[in-house]
């Protein structure tokens, strides 16, 4: 049943994933790494709802990317549905085991546990000389049973699968937002105990918005391997997380798609960042933070509501 | 025997480097709530500073006993003047803020600071050696020690000593303690709540660049430096319980002995000890091990 | 709420056209420069990089350079560099090396330090049909695992330092019984001590392994790495340390008289031997990645090299500055091999087969693509040890091993050839 908005956006999507044949090849590639991570940062979103912050997404983010790695070396195969799945399996697992641990932590601690999880993984994998050890590997570009069209210089698959991704997750997330569980959220940000009063498990709520963002954000991870073509362990360093939360509160929480717009406009950044200024792109980045902070508490996604009320007045 | 005396001498050692990086960053969480990022850059801008006085004091051929002198002033004038400049010029501003977003206010200054640094510094190493090497050495046993490190313990003995009696034992540091338990009613019962912030800011980061000033004779003070020591810093302070600065010496000695530990009989797992330390004692008590309790919402 | 969205999509599509448009305008040879211009391996590797690169351009811009480098430019083209920072690893530089090729219309690309950089690049690069030149890094896997027509690399492999390291000890160290190492907890650390400990089971099997560290990169503090090298001595210790992780374990270690009685043999020690000199002991074994700086044969072009060097920098040049210098010069004689007339710019493919198994004369001497079916280059690799006549350092017990006797034979992986007992070497 379509109604006017999911035409819309059905419409959106085409019209994005035609506008990939004639964009420069850059750019459709600097977006599909972008979306990867902000699929990402929707993950972190769902958590930051529940006034949970991750510093450790890089966890899952990797996991996906080197499940990709791994599953494409040793099984040769390049099928970018196989992949996918496989990716998102990882970042189940893992979380479903992970996350019974950590839903019982809050505030800065969860924030630490999360890392520290990330950290280990870091340690494992630069300690495996079998996987490349910091230095990683590289990964062959995917196709669909085949089917990898080259535009403007590059296979623009990976590209297609991002944005349908991006729509599809987002989507589900808008939904998931609106359903009791995702609500319940909110509720446990502001207070938890009265949730508990009103029957709902707290820890439960938590556990699933966990593994919801685990699987978002090894999808991103296993999106950049097939992009990028390589996968070190740096993807779990805590510098790859921060990254993400940095994406997540310059954007805003205030819809599905600010995560994704978000993490888009940030890699414009700081791509022109880097050209523009390749000895201070630092401080750039470090200014632009402050000032979307100072001047717009709620991430750029607040523009939005402000353009409105610009233009109905 | 001398695996024994190397593990102890080795962790108490870096213990003690750990607990001088950490005590800023517990003292500024405690009082103000912020997670401060920055921290590692008031770490780097002490060391830098530190080094390139050293340089020039001794290329002066001044007496070298008062070098040491120099880097407690460096560290202090340092601290101060970036103290202030954050603090009055930004964080400010700021106060109220979720707890999440000032860690990214601070992260957004660790990076101006890192560029900043770049900036005055430049991208060459500075040395400042001569402290380090005229302390000599002592042999126990059949090992020998720099005797700067066991000077580095006894000063953070002071420090912390210093840390505790001010904050346990005077009349300014009982109003400190009553904002860190609860910042409204000691603003109500007339605590002047932001002086007290800018004092606590300036002397973490005094703390901070006193951590780097005391460094910067054994190493090689390079670009990065801060943003290596944070992360480190931060488990500390987790380990202890945030806030805490009793909970920070204990979570140094347990973090140093433990890599010292892992150093000597099985080095392979360096990379791993800090943050397995971490996990071990989240999962037994997790708020850390001194955390400062906190009244339950309802 | 949607057109929102669609209204934002099409200004930043607006935004990005006008400075794309505005990017490509150029009748220069545009050169795109990757090193490190932040973090810690800005200062011993990336600057010094930078800087030799400014160097070189602006004398083959200004047409000062002997034959066969005199013409000016590139075929009589001025370069014009670009550099970015190679921070923020290997995912942001691939993205990076896009915007170079496409958005600034770089001609080739010079660039890249990291090891995890050096192997996600090519990949790109092949895609994109760029010559691109690999200057610094060392791992000998990027050539192992693919073939590629379009990259290049004209330093040699991190192979070359440890077989090296191996022979010269062997030769020098009186009583070798037992080495240890230690190294940073990273492909480049691990590496280094993998082949030097396997180059040592062929060479000289009686030699025992007393204790390995490996501690965390950039970790600075080394007390308890120095208590176990103590508690557990041997006569050498291996070490890749470089930049601020070297000169602090040489400051710690000295300080406590770790190298009183054990020598240290330092793979990366030629950067820091100029502004570090004081503090390096007195036999240090010290290598400079290929025969660089200390370790450059005597010839006019490095006499004029490292005296133009000093003057506008201050200090002498590192080997990544040579590394960097001999990229940059491999890529101009190519440039002017593929080309038919006076400026023009030859195609990349052109460019890339004047390119293979080319050899030419550099200030550290000659450089051959011999390896990785012409895209690899092999270099002599020399050894010394430190040694301060009034104050002045002076490499003493200086022994230089011919390219074929510590490089792998075209074709073969470096650890197959260790394995096999070094088959094929070519030692006098």
């Amino acid at each position: 049943m379509l109604n006017k908005n999911s035409l819309i956006l059905l419409v959106l999507a085409v019209a994005l994933i035609l506008i990939g044949l004639v964009m420069p090849y850059w750019f459709s590639f600097l977006v599909t790494v972008a979306l990867g991570k902000g699929l990402v940062v929707l993950g972190l979103v769902i958590l930051m709802r529940a006034g949970l912050v991750s510093f450790g997404q890089g966890l899952y983010y990797c996991a996906g990317a080197y499940a990709v790695g791994a599953f494409s070396h040793f099984v040769e195969t390049d099928n970018v549905i196989l992949l996918l799945a496989v990716a998102m399996l990882a970042g189940l697992v893992i979380s479903s085991v992970v996350g019974l641990l950590l839903s019982r932590y809050r505030d800065i601690f969860f924030a630490m546990f999360s890392m520290a999880f990330s950290m280990i993984l870091y340690g494992v994998l630069v300690k495996s000389a079998e996987l490349g050890s910091s230095d990683g590997f590289n990964v062959t570009s995917p196709s669909l049973f085949g089917f990898a069209p080259e535009v403007n210089g590059g296979s623009i698959l990976s590209y297609w699968v991002a944005i349908i991704l991006a729509f599809v997750f987002g989507a589900i997330i808008w939904r998931y937002f609106k359903s009791p569980m995702g609500v319940a959220g909110e509720a446990i940000r502001e207070n938890e105990i009265r949730v508990e009063y009103l029957g709902v498990s707290v820890q439960k709520v938590i556990y699933i918005k966990y593994i919801m963002a685990a699987v978002l954000a090894s999808t991103g991870g296993a999106i950049t391997a097939m992009t990028v073509g390589h996968i070190d362990p740096e993807m779990a360093y805590w510098t790859t997380s921060g990254e993400f939360v940095f994406i997540a509160l310059m954007a805003g929480t205030g819809h599905v798609a600010a995560p994704l717009l978000g993490a888009v406009i940030f890699e414009l950044l700081r791509s022109f960042a880097f050209q523009v200024s390749p000895y201070t792109w630092q401080m750039i980045l470090g200014i632009t933070l402050l000032a979307i902070i100072i001047f717009l508490p709620k991430g750029l996604w607040s523009l939005k509501d402000k353009l409105m009320k610009g233009a109905k007045s | 025997m001398n695996l024994a005396l190397a593990v102890l001498v080795d962790g108490v050692v870096y213990s003690s480097w750990l607990f001088l990086i950490a005590a800023g960053l517990t003292l500024i969480y405690g009082v103000m709530k912020i997670l401060n990022m920055a921290h590692g850059s008031f770490y780097a801008i002490g060391a830098y500073s530190g080094a390139s006085l050293i340089g020039v004091y001794f290329a002066g051929g001044n007496p070298p006993w008062a070098s040491y002198l120099l880097l407690i002033g460096v560290a202090m004038v340092a601290g101060l003047i970036v103290g202030l400049l954050i603090e009055r010029g930004f964080l400010r501003f700021m106060y109220g803020r979720d707890e999440v977003v000032m860690i990214l206010v601070t992260y957004g200054i660790l990076l101006i600071l890192e560029d900043t640094i770049k900036l005055l510094w430049g991208v060459d190493p500075y040395f400042a050696y001569q402290p380090y090497t005229l302390l000599g050495r002592t042999k126990i046993s059949s090992l020998s020690f720099a005797n700067y490190d066991f000077m580095l313990i006894a000063v953070t003995a002071v420090v912390a000593f210093i840390l505790w009696w001010s904050l346990n034992r005077t009349k300014a540091g009982k109003i400190l303690q009553s904002v860190i338990h609860d910042r409204e009613i000691a603003g109500a019962l007339g605590v002047n709540v932001t002086k007290i912030f800018t004092i606590t800011f300036v002397i973490g980061a005094f703390l901070g660049a006193f951590a780097g000033a005391m460094t910067a004779p054994g190493i090689s003070v390079v670009p990065g430096i801060g943003i290596e020591v944070i992360i480190l810093a931060f488990a500390v302070v987790v380990i202890g319980g945030l806030g805490s600065v009793g909970g920070a010496f204990v979570g140094a000695l347990i973090v140093g002995l433990s890599r010292a530990l892992s150093v000597h009989l099985y080095p392979d797992g360096e990379l791993f000890v800090i943050y397995g330390v971490m996990g071990l004692v989240l999962a037994f008590r997790p708020q850390g091990l001194f955390a400062i309790a906190s009244a339950r919402k309802i | 709420m949607l057109k929102t969205i669609s209204k934002i999509a099409v200004c930043g599509a607006l935004a990005l056209g006008t400075v794309v448009s505005a990017a490509n305008a150029a009748d220069n040879y545009k050169l795109g420069l990757v090193t490190f211009l932040s973090g810690g391996a800005a200062g011993p590797f990336g600057v010094p990089a930078k800087n030799g690169a400014d160097m070189i351009i602006d004398a083959i811009n200004a047409g000062t350079l002997p034959a066969p480098y005199n013409k000016v430019g590139m075929n009589g083209v001025k370069i014009d560099p670009v550099y970015v920072d190679e921070a923020g690893g290997a995912t942001k530089q691939v993205s990076e090396y896009r915007n170079l090729v496409e958005r600034q219309g770089v001609n080739a690309v010079v660039g890249y330090i990291s090891s995890g950089d050096c192997l996600a690049v090519p990949g790109v690069a092949e895609e994109m049909k760029k010559v691109t030149v690999l200057f610094d890094c060392g791992t000998p896997r990027v050539f192992e695992e693919a073939d590629y027509k379009y990259v290049f690399r004209t330093a040699s492999t991190t192979t070359m330092d440890s077989v090296a390291a191996v022979r010269y000890i062997s030769e020098k160290v009186k009583g070798l019984k037992s080495v240890s190492g230690i190294n940073q907890n990273y492909s480049f650390g691990q590496d280094s001590w993998n082949d030097f400990s396997k180059s040592l089971e062929q060479l000289n099997a009686g030699v025992t392994v007393s204790t390995t560290q490996f501690p965390k990169i950039y970790a600075g503090q080394y007390g308890a790495e120095v208590s176990a090298l103590m508690v557990n001595p041997s006569e050498v210790i291996h070490s890749s340390f470089w930049g601020g992780d070297m000169e602090a374990f040489l400051l710690q270690g000295s300080a406590r008289g770790l190298f009183d009685d054990q020598q240290v043999l330092l793979t990366c020690g030629e950067t820091a031997l100029y502004k570090f000199t004081d503090n390096f002991p007195e036999g240090t074994i010290v290598g400079g990645r290929g025969p660089n700086g200390i370790f450059a044969p005597k010839s006019d072009f490095n006499d004029w090299f490292q005296k133009e060097f000093k003057a506008r920098f201050g200090t002498e040049p590192t080997y990544p500055v040579y590394h960097m210098v001999q990229a940059i010069l491999g890529l101009k004689l190519a440039t002017e091999k593929a080309a038919a007339a006076e400026g023009e710019i030859p195609t990349d493919e052109a460019v890339a087969s004047a390119f293979e198994y080319l050899e030419y004369d550099t200030p550290a001497g000659k450089v051959v693509m011999a390896n990785g079916n012409g895209h690899q280059a092999i270099q002599e690799m020399v050894f010394g040890q430190v040694s301060k006549v009034d104050g002045e350092l002076v490499m003493k017990e200086v022994v230089r091993y011919p390219a074929s006797c510590v490089n792998p034979p075209n074709g073969v992986k470096a650890e197959d050839w260790i394995a096999s007992g070094f088959e094929g070497a070519v030692c006098n």
